[in-house]
């Protein structure tokens, strides 16, 4: 057999011209830590099946469980039938199964436990032998991260984290990628000390890459918006994720964690960078990262945070119709736990395009209803030559990114109402992505375990990124915890009263999505 | 939802879908362009149930042609559904009666989406030159189906000859997963290939694009041989190292055989129309790979068994001869309908 990396593009059968061919992944296994989680049963093992079905697979592909269960590879295989059949997006189809479950095996053990992994690197062994992996495994620890440093441990010593010439180990991680800067710059040692950067793969779930690339398409393919992309034209920007569900069975990760951890430092920081970003040069990974790392250096706090800062924590009322109960009711959770379910904050970015453009971020947990978007809300004209009555209903005009759900842009313009009188009033006109009926569009774990496998690593932030996520994030953490507790709303609402009255002191209002 | 209109214009049809999304409230989404499909009544239904669902992906406006000669006066019926229950986009049937079932065209016409890329699909039958045809030279993309033809190869050979850039024939793209299955295993080192062979089932017109395309590819001569079916039954590669080889002999499963690896199965189906269909919709630039590989043909020693003889099978290759008989078409056509580009190819 030869040493030499074969590159794809070393085969006379791919032309890049040759759009249709889709780029299938070469021989591999993916093993999953914490297979009983939800995640791995929801969203995981589905989206293997999904890509087995779409024929993005690798003939001889291996799926290894490793959790703290005592099952033999047939009851893995079980669960993971029923996970299939109920959360995968494409029809079951008994051929795609039963190729599939032939490459299953299970592992049972603790995180901490030697023999376990021994075991896990014999099956890993194996599965080169019998199903022709050739040494290529990706790692997905689908565990909390206490466990990160265990597991890596543990890979180390069995010698897993290493492969021969040729051949790749890979590793994905799943946020929180830490609590704070320095949890997360120890989190980043640990794993860096085992696995090369080039190998780790942090995984945002919330972020698809379709979304991604529809945002760097919207402004960087056209020529209508880049020309006002900036402080001369825009007067601020709102950037929401609204959850209209509590959280749900989740208390023991949510309490101590927060609205702002769990969603403002990745998810709403990302987004924030993607719209704010100068261009790459390209879109090659670096280029990217590159952009998104200069713009996140130049975000700014306000200097008092107690004016430009909300938190609150969902009250009972009702949502959608039905009654609930309030965050320090649910179960699990204490009734002084200080831990925020909406955090509001207002951020600046200090560029010659942004300059004076407040930037407000918002994420909620039972809020009016589930709603991902980047709002781009622009100055009003300098001069309207109407009389103040004909322009009472004008508002801001304004471009909408909606990212979920029903992917698309809004804009909203002035236009004259019908009729003999001169009258102008807020329209909106919208354009929604295709659907994802067809097999085309795939749900975004199917993308993200598919780049893990071709290691096409573009979107996953490094953890520069996500350390700078943390230095914009802590300084408020901080603040907060040194007293206060967070304000209660209603259920169902758009968040507490604090937040509306944060933008009021701007003379802004939040858009209601 | 369906408007029925008889004895009408195209500017009466135009009117009438607009109105009805104005009804429903929808005046603004997302066409990304115009589906024209050219069939008979018995292809029309299937096809057009194939398209909406291809529609979900690209949300376009899907206009049937249905000609239908006969000895009356001209007359057009057309049927229109907007945001049926399904929530499929714009659907206009046209029967067009009489002499009008010559003037395709000219009712196609002012239905298109203003500036949208047009692709017209011919489910069965198809003009010889559909570059030239009428209602092809509105479009960007031209999608034939040999396979349908009562003479699958013969058809392919009409389309090899009469190759423009935006040509693309259903033959070629159901044979998508097998090319991917095929290069991805060239993904991994291999040998230096000596030779290729593929079984397939008689006159099927995927068989021999399939070897075209590694013939090309390769530059290895490839040899078809006539198995049972369904559809392509095996693909072997012959290398230095070992054979690698791809037998499907159910239709269902690919079972992959190369030196150094334990034997793999990967499933490997027919594919539906409507995922033929959106594949074709995702990219509305010419498909070069695909012209290449029609040239390729005659360098097939299969070809000459299945070719049209009348065809020198060392006549120049089209991609070449074409652009210059498509720059003089082009330039007759009326101001605004879309012209059939070619891009540079590598031949």
């Amino acid at each position: 057999m030869r040493t030499r990396i074969w590159t794809p593009t070393d085969n006379p059968l791919r032309d890049p011209r040759d759009r249709r061919l889709p780029r299938v992944a070469g021989p591999c296994s993916l093993v999953i830590f914490g297979v009983t989680g939800d995640l791995a049963r929801k969203k995981l093992m589905p989206a293997v099946y999904d890509l087995a079905n779409r024929g993005l697979l690798p003939p001889g592909f291996a799926l290894v469980g490793f959790a703290r269960r005592d099952w033999a590879d047939q009851d893995f295989a079980e669960i993971v039938h029923d996970s299939v059949r109920e959360n995968a997006r494409t029809p079951f189809r008994e051929e795609v199964w039963d190729e599939l479950c032939q490459g299953i095996r299970f592992v049972a053990g603790d995180f901490s436990q030697a023999g376990a992994f021994d075991q896990l690197s014999e099956v890993v062994l194996d599965l080169d032998r019998v199903r022709g992996t050739r040494g290529n495994h990706a790692f997905y620890l689908s565990i909390p991260p206490k466990f990160f440093g265990d597991v890596v441990q543990q890979l180390k010593r069995s010698g897993l984290s290493v492969s021969g010439e040729g051949a790749w180990r890979r590793v994905v991680i799943e946020k929180p990628f830490g609590h704070d800067l320095q949890s997360a710059r120890d989190l980043n040692a640990t794993i860096d000390e085992v696995f090369p950067s080039g190998t780790v793969f942090r995984i945002d779930h919330y972020l698809g890459k379709e979304t991604v690339q529809n945002l760097l398409a919207l402004r960087f393919a056209n020529t209508m918006f880049e020309p006002i992309w900036n402080s001369n034209y825009v007067d601020h920007v709102q950037i929401t994720m609204a959850e209209d569900i509590g959280i749900a069975g989740r208390a023991g990760y949510y309490d101590g964690i927060g609205a702002a951890r769990d969603v403002i430092q990745n998810h709403l920081l990302q987004l924030l960078a993607l719209t704010a970003m100068e261009e790459p040069l390209s879109f090659l990974a670096n280029h990217v990262r590159v952009e998104k790392e200069k713009v996140l250096s130049a975000v700014t706090l306000p200097a008092n945070l107690d004016l430009h800062t909300a938190r609150g924590q969902y009250a009972a009322g009702w949502q959608g119709g039905a009654a609930v109960p309030g965050f320090l009711e649910e179960e699990g959770i204490s009734s002084t736990s200080v831990t925020e379910t909406f955090a509001a904050v207002k951020l600046g970015v200090d560029t010659r395009r942004w300059a004076g453009v407040p930037f407000y971020l918002r994420t909620g947990k039972r809020l009016g209803r589930r709603v991902t978007e980047v709002a781009i809300v622009f100055k009003r004209a300098p001069h309207l030559p109407f009389s103040a009555t004909d322009t009472e209903e004008l508002g801001q005009n304004s471009i909408v990114i909606r990212i979920q759900p029903d992917e698309g842009v809004t804009m909203r313009f002035g236009s004259k109402v019908p009729g003999t009188q001169m009258e102008v009033r807020d329209v909106n006109m919208d354009f929604a992505y295709g659907d994802s009926f067809t097999e085309s569009s795939p749900e975004a774990y199917e993308r993200l375990i598919l780049d893990v496998l071709l290691g096409d690593p573009p979107l996953f932030p490094r953890h520069e990124e996500v350390e700078l996520g943390w230095k914009i994030l802590d300084p408020v953490l901080e603040r907060w915890a040194e007293g206060g507790r967070p304000e209660q709303y209603e259920s169902g609402t758009w968040g507490p009263a604090s937040s509306h009255e944060m933008l009021a002191r701007d003379g802004r209002v939040w858009r209601r999505p | 939802m369906t408007v029925r209109l008889d004895d009408t214009t195209a500017s009466q049809v135009s009117t009438a879908i607009s109105a009805e999304r104005f009804r429903q409230g929808s005046s603004a989404v997302g066409r990304v362009l115009t589906l024209v499909i050219v069939a008979d009544e018995a292809t029309q239904a299937d096809a057009v149930r194939s398209a909406a669902e291809a529609a979900r992906e690209h949300p376009c406006r899907i206009l049937t042609a249905i000609p239908r000669p006969g000895r009356g006066p001209a007359r057009l019926d057309a049927e229109v559904t907007v945001g049926g229950a399904d929530g499929l986009g714009e659907l206009a049937e046209l029967r067009l009666r009489g002499p009008l079932s010559h003037q395709v065209a000219s009712v196609v016409l002012p239905l298109l989406v203003p500036d949208a890329p047009v692709v017209v699909w011919w489910p069965g039958a198809a003009p010889d030159d559909v570059s030239a045809d009428p209602v092809g030279r509105l479009a960007q993309r031209r999608i034939t189906d040999a396979a349908a033809a009562p003479r699958p190869l013969r058809a392919l050979d009409v389309r090899r000859t009469a190759y423009a850039a935006g040509d693309t024939d259903l033959a070629w793209t159901r044979i998508t997963p097998w090319r991917a299955l095929i290069a991805s295993t060239l993904d991994e080192p291999f040998g230096k290939v000596t030779g290729a062979r593929i079984s397939v089932m008689r006159s099927s017109p995927s068989g021999v694009l399939l070897a075209a395309w590694l013939q090309r590819g390769l530059g290895v001569p490839v040899e078809v041989h006539t198995s049972r079916g369904p559809g392509i039954t095996a693909v072997t590669l012959s290398t230095d190292e070992g054979d690698i080889s791809i037998t499907r002999p159910d239709g269902r499963v690919a079972r992959m055989v190369r030196p150094g690896f334990p034997d793999r199965e990967a499933p490997l189906r027919p594919r539906s129309v409507e995922g033929l269909i959106a594949e074709e919709l995702r990219r509305l630039d010419p498909d070069e790979i695909y012209g290449e590989t029609l040239d390729e043909l005659p360098a097939l020693a299969a070809w000459g068994k299945y070719g049209d003889r009348r065809v020198p099978a060392a006549a120049t290759p089209a991609a070449k001869r074409r652009p210059a008989a498509k720059r003089a078409t082009t330039t007759k056509e009326a101001p605004g309908t879309a012209a059939p580009t070619r891009r540079k190819g590598r031949s």
